[in-house]
């Protein structure tokens, strides 16, 4: 991990009327850190990210997200971010090769480039054989193999996974994490939401969402330390039954 | 039925296809009265075609459930008025309000929230607050627990809930499986399914299930005692070039790790220290390995590989 920082925030708020959905949230991610982003259900994890992605601004603060200003660059932040959740992913009725070329011409990949990667990443993935299957008809598992690969296929400075292994068999939720290890041995930040808790103990650094702040960001270790408890997910539930606004 | 028989519903070789590919391959077993039974597998596992079977949605191409002694095809509607099924994906109607959806529930089923309003009260009082609140404008948390008091406003024998923590934050999830536990006290018997391993220690008895095939079923403590291998849990500052060198350590076992941990599956004849020292060869110095318990997950991983490797042979 190198100590060039990738995403500053700086009091960063969305407030929707009178709600404050993000209340003056700031922390730094440095390059190659696998950042973990928790939070219970309505803490305002959603709403953050679409600010970092620069699908949705801020209210007000301040974030810079692989060198490029929230309100001012969006387009440049989409070209240098990869994005994947359990719900948002691959078109089922595409084949491999499909999406492969769809998503890398979305991330703006020259015809040239589109080539020489797809071929790369198929076979870093062992695909060769399948590439005109439609990707209906992969096992989940790989299926999110390969749209881990795709997201990060335009090299991106930042790679956002939202619940990104959310009903996946136990083995190949654990190969999945190898996939983002070596990512991030590359200089690729993970920034990665999870309902795993065991998981957030293979992240360099976790940040825990409360009612719109950022309560706790520190490493799972020190956590663990600071609030006396063998692992993160007793750590969660002694933080997050704190949090008040479930219903308003 | 016999007066007294301890079974509410059994599940007699059902296989069941889409197009070519098998979901469920003759599976068979039991649920007893008032309990709270657990399938535990993956996406894709076949558990949502158990449920859809059992709840009369969906034929078995073959084999047989009885719900309460009635066959689930024949009598289906004996079986609609005493299930209670909530499906993965929310099914409300987001338009009416939480109070409109219940009482449009209890409706149909020719009842009244006041008759059976002792069954979802602890549930349903967290919710009057917002009776008034379409569901649709509800939080994840809300719309789950108004998802359940629809599915028992009609007093059912059998719960069927597909997947109810999907999704939902460890918070959440934990209130849940209070309810369930509550319920279960009051006699209703419950199905339950959850790709979280963790969850199915809350459960009386489990069915670990993948592709179509029950791997095991039992007590989760029974599951963990029938463990076949030794487990050793591995603590080092280098968990993932661990994990690396164990892959290259096959003899040893199969490797996985669990948070900060990483859980060795090894056959029985193999001791810490060997597994110290064979780590030290290939310079993993700090490495500290002790004998531990296997959890559910544990079981499941160690059974899908075996599993896997039947697959491979046959």
């Amino acid at each position: 991990m190198s100590d060039k920082t990738v995403i500053t925030a700086k009091d960063l708020s969305k407030r929707f009327g009178d709600f404050t959905a993000v209340n003056t949230i700031s922390f730094d991610v440095r390059q190659g850190e696998i950042f973990g982003f928790l939070g219970a259900n309505g803490a305002g994890k959603t709403t953050a990210i679409k600010m970092l992605c620069g699908l949705s601004k801020p209210t007000s603060g301040e974030a810079s997200i692989a060198g490029f200003d929230i309100y001012k660059q969006t387009e440049e932040i989409k070209k240098h971010i990869g994005y994947m959740s359990q719900h948002f992913s691959l078109y089922q009725d595409l084949t491999i090769r499909e999406n492969i070329r769809f998503y890398a011409g979305i991330y703006g990949l020259k015809a040239r480039q589109i080539k020489e990667r797809s071929i790369e990443l198929i076979s870093d993935l062992g695909l060769d054989d399948y590439t005109d299957r439609f990707v209906k008809e992969l096992p989940l598992g790989w299926k999110q193999k390969l749209a881990f690969s795709i997201a990060v296929i335009h090299n991106p400075s930042i790679v956002f996974l939202d619940e990104p292994t959310s009903g996946v068999d136990p083995i190949t939720r654990r190969q999945f994490w190898g996939l983002i290890y070596e990512a991030a041995a590359k200089g690729i930040t993970i920034f990665v939401t999870t309902h795993y808790l065991e998981e957030a103990e293979y992240c360099d650094r976790v940040s825990i969402m409360v009612d719109g702040l950022m309560h706790d960001l520190d490493s799972p270790k020190a956590l663990m330390e600071k609030y006396n408890k063998p692992t993160m997910n007793d750590v969660f539930l002694q933080i997050a039954i704190r949090n008040s606004r479930k219903e308003k | 039925m016999a007066e007294g028989d301890p079974i509410m519903v059994s599940f007699e070789n059902i296989s069941k296809s889409y197009d070519k590919n098998p979901a469920l391959k003759e599976v068979s077993f039991s649920v007893e009265k008032s309990e709270l039974f657990g399938l535990i597998g993956p996406d894709g596992a076949g558990k949502s075609t158990l449920f859809r079977i059992l709840t009369t949605v969906l034929l078995p191409d073959s084999g047989r459930v009885l719900f309460d002694g009635e066959d689930v095809v024949k009598d289906y509607q004996y079986v609609r008025n005493q299930v209670g099924y909530m499906p993965g994906k929310f099914s409300l109607y987001q338009d009416l309000s939480v109070r409109e959806n219940l009482e449009f529930f209890a409706t149909i089923f020719n009842t009244s929230i006041a008759a059976n309003y002792d069954l979802i009260h602890d549930i349903y009082e967290q919710l009057e607050p917002f009776e008034t609140r379409r569901a649709g404008a509800l939080s994840g948390g809300m719309k789950q627990k108004l998802a359940l008091s629809c599915a028992l406003i009609h007093k059912p024998k059998v719960l069927v809930l597909d997947e109810p923590t999907f999704g939902v934050d460890a918070v959440s999830r934990k209130e849940f499986w209070e309810m369930l536990k509550t319920l279960k006290e009051k006699g209703v018997t419950i199905l339950v399914s959850t790709p979280y391993m963790d969850e199915a220690a809350l459960c009386d008895r489990v069915a670990l299930i993948q592709k179509g095939n029950i791997l095991k079923i039992d007590t989760p403590r029974r599951i963990i005692d029938q463990f076949d291998k030794t487990l050793f849990k591995i603590r080092s500052s280098q968990i993932y070039k661990t994990i690396l060198a164990l892959e290259k350590l096959p003899h040893l076992g199969t490797a996985y790790s669990f948070g900060q941990e990483i859980h060795l599956y090894a056959s029985k004849d193999i001791e810490a220290t060997d597994v110290e020292s064979q780590l030290l060869e290939v310079g993993i110095a700090d490495a500290e390995v002790k004998p531990g318990m296997a959890n559910i997950e544990d079981c499941f991983m160690n059974l899908m590989v075996a599993e896997n490797m039947e697959d491979h042979v046959g």
